[in-house]
């Protein structure tokens, strides 16, 4: 080919030469074209295709409908919610004498969990179970969601204008309600009253305390309950009281009493606790020495003591019919010798008792120490006589207007029958009442209230004591805080909450001098929940003498009855009977008879023998009660430390208008309840029968073994004289012989060790301070949305509960005879053990696992995976403490469980779940995590403020429930903590073993070395020797 | 061929020829199917189909629908699965530990041995995955497959993975093992069948051609397997032992399980061997194959079996005493005298005091008297295992958490559907199968031409 000589130019770049050109020349595509990579970041075309895909999937995805759930964002977030974060409010509760300053917790704006308010003086922390239950009460559907006329559901305007005008109209309007201890509300209602013309405001108390009201107005003149100290007692007398369950203030009395009961090697001291009494209540079982006594004896008891002790101390002494009663003397001198710092009280309702117990405070020189009638108490205000006065006029139809400010004594007062009569002969019914129950859905008017939860309230549980209440939710349906009703009929225009600010304007600013401004106050009082106006005791003098009681307490009562007698008392569960409809409650096991979803006749052990009734599992016979005329078929349960010649039944059941949790359950007594003289007598000694028909009945119950075989392993307990002697005293320690000497199960095993970093939790479990409440049972179920499983699985033996209370009975039996050692004793010394996971270092549940869905954590935890479970059970099987909890069916979203689980069920219901704690699927196995979400919050807590956790920045939901702190939680690796120097952790411990100095400290089946990370601290009894 | 002694009793009796024997044995499989087959396989779907309702309601409520609760954990259903495991250990013994002992009266019942063992298995391999609380991830989460789930790994220390092998390799071995043996046989029924079922009993037999170097390498095979099985024979229950052993439960932690669990194994899958093959040779008529002399043989391996567990549950309780534990103590005493005495007293007369009966030669001659006591047997290692379980467990060391077990109708019914699946598949075997290993039984009949007729 001949050679080209021309040039071509591939432009005129080219022929001028320009850099730029000339660089690339030689390329043929330009560099900078995206053709083999994007080196240099910018979009490839692997990155279009995948964008196209992504796009391409996206849209389709997008076009397939996607299931819409009702989360709706806020569109302007409030300030002072954030999700997940949770908010604190300090509130109060209080229902018919149970009070409690509380911390509620919210989370996106729901009320979820109720702690103590620790810095409440009365409550100081402590919640029992009914508190720790009551936020689910928020939550429930048998709330009303308006207003009603006469069953129909109307609007605020029509009832309020009919209801001020009837009411104006009715003439001789009476307001019957339970104790109010809230200062605005009592004003509002006064209002009320005063607008139309003068109603009388009438005070009743399902469980009455006005005999001991009655008796402080016969014998010192004034007509107040006392406030009692039950912490500056050291001798603690009770007749048939159940202050620390049931009785008054049962949370601050546990907290008092509880301060008696914690000894060390440096103050091996308690208190002595008599009990005499005829059912065996909680508090009866943890006394030192508990005899049980016929109610008709119980009058006679009193007056013996009175008696022993005028003798000694210088008083009149009053003729009485003899009576032998067990320990009454022994008492009489202790008391005596230890004036002004013994306390007796009684449980009767007996005006004449009070009056001779009162008495002997008076010589024991307890008044104004341990009884303080200056700085009286507000919780019980009841006034029965006004009450049975009201009864008979409404039946004679010479009331015009009624209104029931959330009471229902329909159903809880004695007479109940004829005020449901009377109810139709008034003019004018209204009631406040925040569900359809018995009484409310008899009115022509229910003006149903908030829940306390939704309302602004103050308190005044005792003389000095204040608290608030604040709304920590906006109010779920269309109801109206019953003081905005009051305030509204009555013609006021201010709102309650400005009604609220005012009175505390006017009663409570000038009486402090710390804050000169009122809202600063106002903020202050409500922050902390609480004020207090200091205040001294003292001794008041007596006006009257016992003699008249005394004479009247020696005739009423009688030395030897011979026939059955009925006790009628109320459960630490379901107490009066108000929130029956909380399953929570209804599946809590009583701690004494361990029995859910029931009330039932408790019978003497000896009587069931000699009438051939034994209870199998949890099979029982059925008895016919009979009183005066009426008769009812109930199921019967053994109970050993009964008195003889005594039957005991509880108030709360029986409701037919609860809602479908509690209507049915149980049977009612009220209507036995006896009133006399115009108290209402809770003990029936005349007239009494009982006759088993020859039924079956199966009682669910959650423990149905009673003693606990002589296991020293399982219960280590002694006596204060034995204790003072030796610390280790009633310790069994297990050596086992390795290699020519005898050493410490814990310095043989195949495993080797774990490593703990930062943190190492455990707890220490007091079984000197345990009262076997359950309050710790309630906590641990609302903060880990455990289920409630309902009466047949409960029978099946199925309940979910993450920490239970293992109750035990001593038993008389030869320890070598091990079916006498399954028998209680007639009258048994009562331990209670409070069980939980123990959290092992050596955990058999962890080895056992085929897909280790139960695994050990780093900071010691044993911890359940619920996704990784697949429910082969052999954990739980190989579990020596039996604490993990299978989830043998779905519980949520079933509707075979949508009524006893419904806070796992319905909507409303699901409100009240944790929603840090996942709810467990059908087929996993549960257990305590020892609230891990708890620690992980105060660790993230601590992480954001940049600092080390200390004590106290973690508690779990059992040990901050614990109203008597036997339950202490917290970092054994932490030299400051108080667990560890509960303990006394040894600074030379092993890294993961932890050996502890405190004599009293040991674990349960130390022997097979599972190691736990929970101790347990042996019982002492105050006892001179050990007895049953 | 096989030289008998003339002072001991033949093997086969009815002076049978290899002709005979082929004839006896295809004419199950080749014939209609008989009336009292025909009800039986009836009744066995029948009791399957009731079941499955149990089954059925099981898994679609969950576990709940069981008698199980907080303190027992496991009732019926591990009951079921030990017990189907021990009767499925007969087959294997039989087949491979006796071969290797040279033991030739095996021949008559090993085939069906095996197929009882491949069958009991099954039935006890249901119950670990259904006793589950999520069996559809447990049954495939208890493998140690490579997963999505980052590092998650199956716990080799958990007894029960041990489980999932022991079960999953022995009923492997056992299934190869069996299929192997009747290869020969299915080709024997090909080689006489015509049509449809020679295609189906062709493919069966994987092309058998009868050749001297295939009998080699099908010899070969079986004693390489025998060799093979004969060590599972006795982890597998030595596994299922350690469910229970290395537990801490009173009771259950004993260190004699291994060989107390193997011995009562062999003893109830000889005894169910025994009530199956007499219903079974009555019906096809095959008394000349298996003769009073197996029956006999097959009851001393029970006596000295019997014994062992009956030394094995004294031995436990001279333990428990010595060891001077109280819990450990108490779970024995409870187990004689506490609430489920009547489980262990069954228990004891069933396993201890009855197969001494056989001592006796009338009785262990006795086909009315071994049917019936070899299924006095079976009740007898079914309550063995509940009172292991069962007792065990509701008193354990708490005692607050003591609790009594009692089943409930899907526990039954799922027990119900575990009979119904194993007889289904027995009678299906029996009809489809050759019962009798034809071409190993053949090698021990008499050369000579003489007819014996004894």
């Amino acid at each position: 080919m001949k050679e080209n000589k021309k040039t071509y130019w591939k432009g005129l770049e080219q022929l001028t030469n320009e850099t730029d050109f000339v660089k690339n020349a030689d390329q043929e595509f330009p560099g900078y074209l995206p053709i083999n990579s994007n080196e240099e970041g910018g979009p490839s075309r692997r990155d279009f295709l995948k964008m196209m895909g992504f796009s391409i999937a996206a849209a389709s995805l997008a076009a397939c409908e996607a299931p819409v759930r009702r989360a709706i964002p806020y569109v302007n977030k409030p300030v002072d919610i954030d999700p997940s974060i949770p908010n604190y409010y300090a509130s109060t509760f209080y229902s018919q004498g149970i009070y409690a300053s509380l911390v509620v917790k919210t989370r996106e704006g729901r009320p979820i969990k109720l702690d103590g308010n620790n810095i409440s003086p009365i409550n100081q922390g402590g919640v029992n179970a009914i508190v720790e239950a009551s936020v689910l009460s928020l939550y429930d559907q048998q709330r009303l969601t308006g207003p009603y006329i006469n069953s129909e559901k109307s609007d605020w305007l029509t009832l309020d204008a009919q209801v001020k005008a009837n009411l104006a109209g009715a003439g001789n309007v009476k307001i019957v309600t339970n104790t109010i201890i809230s200062p605005s509300t009592e004003r509002t209602l006064q209002l009320l009253s005063d607008s139309i013309g003068g109603a009388e405001i009438i005070t009743y108390d399902p469980v009455s305390n006005y005999g001991i009201i009655k008796a402080a107005e016969i014998f010192y003149g004034s007509a107040v309950l006392p406030s009692y100290n039950f912490d500056q007692a050291d001798i603690i007398v009770s007749f048939g009281a159940d202050f620390l369950g049931t009785w008054i203030s049962p949370i601050e009395f546990a907290k008092d009493y509880s301060k008696t009961r914690k000894i060390s090697k440096e103050r091996p001291e308690m208190s002595r606790h008599y009990q005499f009494e005829s059912n065996l209540s909680m508090t009866g079982a943890n006394a030192d020495y508990r005899t049980p006594i016929k109610a008709s004896q119980s009058g006679l008891a009193v007056l013996a003591l009175y008696n022993a002790i005028a003798a000694q101390a210088g008083g009149v002494s009053y003729s009485s019919p003899a009576v032998e009663i067990n320990h009454l003397d022994k008492a009489a001198k202790e008391l005596l010798a230890n004036r002004g710092r013994s306390l007796v009280i009684s449980g009767s309702n007996d005006p004449n008792v009070q009056v001779v117990v009162n008495a002997i405070n008076d010589l024991l020189g307890n008044n104004g120490t341990t009884v303080d009638f200056s700085n009286p108490s507000f919780y019980k205000k009841g006034n029965d006589v006004n009450m049975n006065q009201f009864v008979t006029d409404i039946n004679a139809g010479r009331i015009g207007g009624v209104l029931f400010y959330n009471c229902n004594p329909v159903y809880d007062f004695a007479r109940g029958a004829e005020i449901a009569e009377g109810i139709a002969k008034v003019k004018v019914s209204v009631s406040t009442n925040e569900t359809m129950d018995e009484t409310s859905s008899l009115v022509q008017y229910v003006a149903p209230d908030h829940n306390y939860l939704e309302s602004w309230n103050d308190f005044n549980p005792k003389s000095g004591e204040y608290s608030l209440a604040q709304p920590t939710i906006s109010p779920l349906f269309d109801t109206r805080q019953a003081q905005e009703s009051f305030l509204i009929w009555a013609g006021e225009e201010t709102t309650y909450y400005d009604f609220l600010q005012e009175n505390w304007r006017t009663s409570f600013f000038d009486t402090q001098a710390v804050v000169s401004d009122f809202q600063q106050f106002w903020d202050i009082s409500l922050y902390n929940g609480i004020y207090s106006i200091p205040r001294e005791s003292s001794a008041i003098s007596a006006v009257g003498d016992p003699s008249v009681a005394a004479a009247a307490v020696a005739r009423t009562y009688n030395a030897a009855g011979e026939g059955t007698e009925l006790v009628i008392y109320t459960k630490v569960g379901i107490g009066t009977g108000t929130f029956a409809n909380n399953p929570w409650l209804q599946e809590m096991a009583d701690p004494i008879t361990k029995v859910t979803w029931d009330n039932y006749l408790t019978v003497p052990q000896k009587w069931a023998n000699d009438n051939g009734l034994r209870m199998q599992e949890n099979n029982t016979g059925m008895a016919n009660l009979t009183i005066g005329g009426t008769s009812i078929v109930l199921p019967v349960v053994v109970q050993p430390g009964q008195a003889m010649g005594t039957v005991g039944l509880a108030l709360g059941y029986g409701r037919n208008k609860a809602g479908r949790v509690a209507d049915g359950i149980g049977v009612n007594a009220y209507p036995f309840l006896e009133v006399t003289n115009g108290f209402v007598n809770y003990d029936i000694t005349e007239g009494v029968t009982v006759e088993l028909t020859s039924d079956s009945y199966a009682i669910a119950r959650t423990q149905t073994h009673e003693t606990y075989m002589g296991r020293d392993f399982v219960v280590q307990e002694s006596t204060l004289p034995e204790y003072k002697d030796d610390a280790f005293a009633g310790r069994y320690r297990p050596r086992i012989y390795k290699d020519g000497e005898f050493v410490e199960p814990s310095n043989i095993s195949l495993w080797q060790g774990h490593k703990y970093g930062q943190h190492h939790w455990g707890m220490a479990i007091d079984m000197n301070s345990c009262i076997g409440c359950g309050a710790c049972t309630i906590a641990c179920q609302v903060e880990n949305n455990v289920a409630v499983v309902g009466k047949q699985e409960v029978l099946n033996r199925r309940e979910m509960h993450w920490i239970r209370i293992d109750r035990y009975y001593s038993s008389d039996g030869d320890p070598d005879d091990l079916k006498a050692m399954e028998k209680a004793a007639e009258n048994p010394e009562v331990v209670f053990q409070p069980m939980t996971c123990q959290h092992c270092n050596n955990a058999p549940c962890e080895t056992v696992c085929p897909v280790s869905a139960t695994t050990h954590s780093s900071e010691g935890l044993n911890q359940m995976t619920y996704n990784r479970c697949i429910g082969t059970r052999y954990c739980a099987n190989n579990c020596p403490y039996k604490v993990r909890r299978f989830n043998w069916f779905k519980y949520h979203d079933n509707k075979d469980f949508a009524v006893v689980n419904y806070p796992q069920n319905d909507d409303l219901g699901k409100m009240v779940l944790n929603p840090d704690v996942t709810v467990r699927a059908r087929g996993v196995m549960e257990k305590c995590s020892l609230c891990v979400q708890r620690i992980q919050s105060g660790k993230l807590t601590a992480k954001r403020e940049k600092r080390q956790m200390v004590d106290g920045d973690v508690n779990v939901a059992c040990a901050a429930a614990c109203p008597t702190d036997a339950i202490v939680f917290g970092d054994m690796r932490n030299p400051e903590s108080r667990l560890t120097n509960l303990l006394q952790i040894r600074e030379d411990s092993l890294s993961f073993l932890k050996e502890v100095n405190e004599e009293r400290a040991y674990h349960v089946l130390e022997e097979i070395n599972t190691s736990p990370n929970i101790w347990y601290l042996t019982k002492i009894r105050n006892k001179d020797k050990s007895e049953a | 061929m096989q030289v008998t002694s003339s002072i001991r009793e033949p093997l086969i009796t009815g002076g049978k020829t290899l002709k005979d024997i082929t004839h006896d044995v295809s004419r199950q499989v080749e014939g209609k199917p008989s009336l009292g087959w025909l009800i039986g396989l009836l009744v066995s779907v029948g009791a399957l189909l009731l079941g499955s309702i149990a089954l059925a309601a099981t898994l679609w409520e969950g576990i709940g629908m069981w008698g199980l609760n907080k303190t027992v954990g496991w009732a019926w259903d591990i009951t079921n699965f030990v017990w189907w495991v021990g009767i499925g250990h007969a087959g294997t013994l039989i087949s491979a530990v006796l071969l290797l002992f040279r033991q030739k009266w095996r021949m008559a019942i090993n085939r069906a041995a095996e197929a009882m063992t491949i069958f009991a298995v099954i039935c006890a391999a249901m119950f670990p995955v259904i006793h589950m609380g999520r069996p559809w991830l447990g049954a495939y989460w208890a493998l140690p497959l490579p997963n999505t789930f980052g590092s998650l790994w199956v716990n080799f220390n958990s007894p029960l993975l041990w489980d999932v092998f022991a079960i999953s390799t022995y009923f492997s071995v056992s299934l190869v093992f069996w299929y192997i043996g009747l290869i020969p046989d299915f080709a024997t029924i090909r080689d006489r069948a015509t049509g449809f079922r020679k295609v189906i009993y062709g493919a069966l037999s994987f092309g058998w051609d009868g050749a001297a170097r295939t009998w080699s390498r099908y010899e070969s095979v079986a004693l390489i397997l025998a060799g093979l099985a004969t060590p599972l024979v006795l982890s597998v229950h030595t596994i299922v032992s350690f469910d229970f052993a290395t537990s801490v439960i009173p009771g259950w932690h004993t260190t004699i399980f291994p060989p107390y669990f193997v011995a009562g194994a062999i003893f109830s899958g000889f005894a169910m061997v025994l009530s199956l093959m007499i219903v079974t040779r009555k019906v096809f008529k095959l008394e000349d194959y298996i003769t009073i002399g197996h029956i006999e043989l097959m009851n001393i391996v029970i006596i000295i079996t019997g014994s062992i567990v009956g030394i094995a549950y004294i031995t436990e309780f001279f333990i428990a005493w010595y060891s001077g534990v109280a819990a450990e103590q108490y779970a024995f005493i409870n187990r004689a005298t506490g609430p489920y005495w009547w489980a262990y007293w069954s228990m004891m007369t069933c396993n201890v005091i009855s197969p001494q009966l056989f001592w006796i030669k009338k009785i262990r001659t006795s086909i009315i008297a071994t049917f019936i006591l070899s299924i006095v047997v079976n009740i007898g290692m079914w309550f063995e295992r509940f009172v292991i379980i069962v007792t065990s467990l509701h008193r354990d060391y708490l005692p607050s958490s003591w609790v009594m077990f009692y089943p409930t109708w899907a526990d039954v019914g799922i027990y119900l559907f575990t009979f119904g699946l194993f007889f289904t598949l027995f009678l299906l075997f029996a009809k489809f199968f050759p019962v009798i290993n034809m071409a190993e039984i053949k090698s021990i009949v008499k050369s000579s031409s003489v007819r014996t007729n004894k």
